[in-house]
């Protein structure tokens, strides 16, 4: 009897034990057997055309995920993206060639879009840290600030962009992919330097694992926390541009729809909601999962409602799988 | 004595509670006779808490029997101890600040005064002043409870406690766990002269770091030490001094402390406080730390010592006084400041303040002082991993790879992990709290000899040990706080320490 005892529990152990190391990489498991059950069911998935129209389609979800990634590690949230979106877009319309006036100030432009989602990240981070506003309120406030003044700018028309250089950002390839997706794929880059390689990058995951902590080691965690929000911001201007390229011109709620892919992607990825855990890879992961089921379900003639329904469900799932994981490693 | 003498209130016979590694009881018999307080008193760590978490239903006892009035009880839980009359008047108060004292007073027994399911609030308030009458207390029991003075708040608490009078079975047995700690004097009195007059009604356990208390309000007093009750003596016989020997007693290991390694500490001050002040935490408090030097800050909960640490590395700023570093005047506005300063913390809240679980080994040496490991603006990989792995080596840190996760290593070693982030980031400085806690008798050990080897490199050490033992075997010098005050300081060269009785003695 005590000896059968032994035997399972050893076995509860070894499973436990397989399920922790499995943890780490069960979203690219995910996207492998999504992947392979979507190229049984229809084998038109698997083409170039398909893959090059994928990478499309995630390179707008990546550069925003990324953004909140950091947020997201440091156990904070950000819901102003479609805000800084709106806003960027048409700034970055109004300023290079375009259908309204007679500016065409070019990449200069463009770097002034990033200056101005820097700024407004800043103002996210700094009402937050020196308010001391749960970032959620802060984020949630500056979203719609964002889109009020876009609607005040345009008065509810759409400006067309001209710059042919914005253009091609959706219009010209390079080696079979947009240029929208070869800059994705940069800011990844950047991302992933900043994360692993920056002192920034290792004290957000210090805070994410405990403020008290990071503090008493020396941190100024208010200077990070700020830092963090404010190159969150720089990720979903650039965003706005790809965007703005995208559409061909800008508008108030070009923004629209982008927030709630964006953070089910980074939580799919795997990158704790609490903070501490995952990272940028992780989200790169996360948005392939969601680009690739929203693919698959057009293929095989999904209806958009559902594939609506399916996409609140995948937020939730992941979550729930999510929070037992860490159940398993936090309660011995 | 009558000629049929009562059954006692409450007697435990051979209780035995264990903990996985330690014997947390054994064998603890007591008896609380009908209308009697007893004190019960033992250093921190002698069992007093478990026992009381025993009599109030939290936890089983492995062996042992409970005999309420008489009777073989078995306390099942918090509710069932409850329900036998049992109540427990907390040190941290039990009472939520957003409620009205009565709605305190009544919290889960609403139902008595609910008629289909709606609670009528008129009959709940009048039980609850009968409840304060009780105890004397002149408070409106609609009152938000946030609003009162802690003393009062006290005191509701025991109101709180008399209702089991109508819901149970008669005479109660009330646990005090530290109920003075934070009053003043003249709420002390009040107190206990409440307490004496509920005699009639209820049994007192009394338990307190406050002997002359204990002495003034007890019948007879308990002394338990290291999980086993060492004496039971009337009040009245006993004096302070007697108690304190019964507390201590045990032999020092000087073997165990590393005392042969312990050297004369330097003549250059690291840091310096002159009439150091924080509102009511502490007062005029001077301290100095040597190169070299390990300064031990003796006191029991409420001392002040925690608080003035704090204090050190930024946390709280002092009202009143300086804080000299070097010799010269400093202002440490926050952990940050400590930090550039060369002040190291290690927290007793190992797994929440103490490392980042979810980052590596090496990721946690080197936070406080990532600036070490950058070159050209991007943090070194490699020579974070070559930093970790000397130290890893150095300290003998048992772990799979310095990559590993800390989540996944022992306390000691996580503890080794904290103590080499601090030397790696050149502190010069260590505050200890409670470096100890909670690891086993090997991985103390080892930590006593990182001390001295800190020692012996010249950094000043700062502890707030977890026994006296602890804080006599590995200090040169020994400050005792009480009440926010330093009440006397000791010299502890090797071969000539000073016993626990006499720190006791200026401690409580």
């Amino acid at each position: 009897m005590a000896e059968a005892a032994t035997i399972g529990d050893g076995r509860a152990a070894g499973w436990k034990k397989l399920r922790r190391r499995l943890a780490p990489w069960a979203p690219l498991l995910v996207l492998l057997a999504l992947c392979i059950a979507i190229a049984l069911v229809n084998g038109r998935f698997v083409s170039l055309r398909n893959f090059a129209r994928i990478a499309d389609a995630a390179s707008i979800p990546l550069v925003l995920g990324l953004g909140v990634t950091f947020v997201i590690l440091m156990g904070s949230i950000d819901l102003s993206m479609e805000g800084v979106v709106a806003f960027a877009a048409i700034i970055l319309c109004l300023l290079v060639a375009n259908g309204a006036n007679a500016n065409d100030f070019g990449l200069l432009g463009a770097l002034a879009v990033l200056v101005i989602g820097a700024a407004m990240g800043f103002a996210n981070g700094i009402v937050h840290v020196g308010l001391q506003i749960p970032s959620f309120m802060v984020t949630l406030g500056m979203w719609f600030v964002g889109i009020g003044i876009g609607n005040a700018i345009l008065g509810g028309i759409q400006v067309r962009v001209n710059d042919p250089l914005i253009r091609a950002l959706a219009l010209e390839q390079f080696l079979g992919l947009k240029f929208q997706v070869w800059l994705a794929l940069g800011a990844l880059a950047v991302a992933w330097v900043v994360q692993e390689h920056t002192r920034l990058g290792r004290y957000i995951f210090a805070i994410g694992g405990g403020e008290d902590l990071a503090r008493l080691s020396g941190i100024r965690t208010g200077l990070v926390r700020i830092a963090t929000f404010t190159m969150a911001g720089v990720f979903y201007a650039l965003a706005g541009i790809m965007a703005a390229a995208q559409q061909g011109s800008a508008f108030a709620l070009i923004g629209g729809g982008r927030l709630f892919t964006a953070i089910t992607a980074v939580v799919v990825g795997g990158t704790a909601l609490w903070g501490g855990q995952g990272g940028v890879l992780n989200t790169l992961i996360g948005v392939l999962i969601v680009v690739v089921l929203a693919n698959g379900m057009v293929l095989m003639g999904v209806s958009p409602y559902v594939q609506q329904i399916v996409q609140g469900l995948l937020i939730i799932a992941a979550v729930a799988l999510s929070v037992d994981r860490m159940r398993a490693k936090l309660v011995k | 004595m009558s000629t049929a003498a009562p059954a006692p209130a409450l007697q435990l016979v051979g209780i035995e509670k264990s903990f996985p590694g330690v014997k947390a009881l054994q064998d603890v018999s007591i008896t609380l006779g009908v209308g009697e307080v007893v004190g019960l008193i033992g250093e921190n760590g002698a069992g007093k808490s478990t026992l009381m978490r025993i009599l109030s239903g939290v936890y089983q006892p492995d062996a042992g029997n409970i005999r309420l009035h008489g009777e073989d009880t078995v306390l099942r839980n918090a509710q069932d101890a409850a329900r036998r009359g049992i109540a427990m008047v907390f040190q941290e108060q039990s009472l939520l600040p957003n409620l009205t004292v009565g709605q305190n007073i009544y919290l889960g027994a609403e139902a008595q005064f609910s008629r289909m399911g709606i609670v009528q609030w008129s009959r709940l308030y009048a039980a609850a002043a009968r409840q304060l009458a009780k105890v004397q207390v002149d408070v409106d029991p609609s009152t938000i409870t946030g609003d009162l003075d802690f003393a009062t708040r006290q005191m509701v608490e025991l109101a709180k406690a008399m209702t089991l009078e109508e819901a149970g079975e008669g005479h109660l047995v009330i646990l005090l766990d530290e109920p003075t700690s934070v009053l003043e004097q003249a709420d002390i009195d009040i107190l206990f002269a409440r307490v004496r007059a509920l005699k009639a009604r209820a049994s007192f356990v009394f338990v307190s770091h406050r002997l002359d208390e204990v002495l003034a309000l007890s019948d007879r007093v308990y002394v338990m030490k290291d999980g086993g009750v060492v004496a039971e003596l009337p009040a009245a016989e006993a004096d302070t001094r007697q108690l304190h020997q019964l507390m201590v007693g045990r032999d020092r290991h000087s073997e165990y402390y590393r005392e042969a390694q312990q050297r004369p500490f330097g003549e250059k001050v690291l840091l310096e406080t002159r009439g150091l002040c924080a509102g009511a935490h502490y007062r005029d408090v001077d301290l100095t730390l040597h190169v070299g030097e390990v300064l031990g800050i003796a006191g029991v909960i409420g001392s002040g010592r925690e608080s003035l640490c704090r204090t050190l590395f930024g946390f709280e700023q002092p009202t009143a006084g300086e804080i000299l570093l070097d010799g010269a005047p400093a202002r440490i506005a926050g952990p940050a400041d400590a930090v550039a300063a060369g002040i190291g913390y290690v927290p007793r809240e190992r797994r929440n303040e103490g490392l980042v679980l979810f980052l590596s080994v090496a990721a946690n040496m080197t936070l406080a002082s990532l600036r070490r490991v950058m070159r050209h603006g991007m943090i070194d990989h490699a020579a974070e991993a070559r930093l970790a792995g000397e130290w890893v080596e150095r300290l003998h840190i048992r772990t799979p790879s310095i990559r590993a996760l800390c989540l996944n290593l022992s306390g000691g070693n996580q503890q080794k992990i904290v103590l080499a982030k601090w030397m790696n980031a050149h502190a010069r400085i260590i505050i200890l709290d409670h470096p100890t806690r909670g690891l086993d008798v090997g991985a103390k050990e080892e930590v006593y000899d990182l001390v001295r080897s800190m020692s012996a490199q010249g950094l000043g050490v700062l502890l707030i040990a977890d026994t006296l033992e602890e804080t006599i075997g590995l200090c040169h010098s020994i400050m005792v706080m009480r009440d926010g005050r330093v009440t006397r300081r000791f010299d502890a060269p090797s071969g000539a320490k000073p016993r626990q009785v006499d720190l006791v003695e200026h401690m409580v």
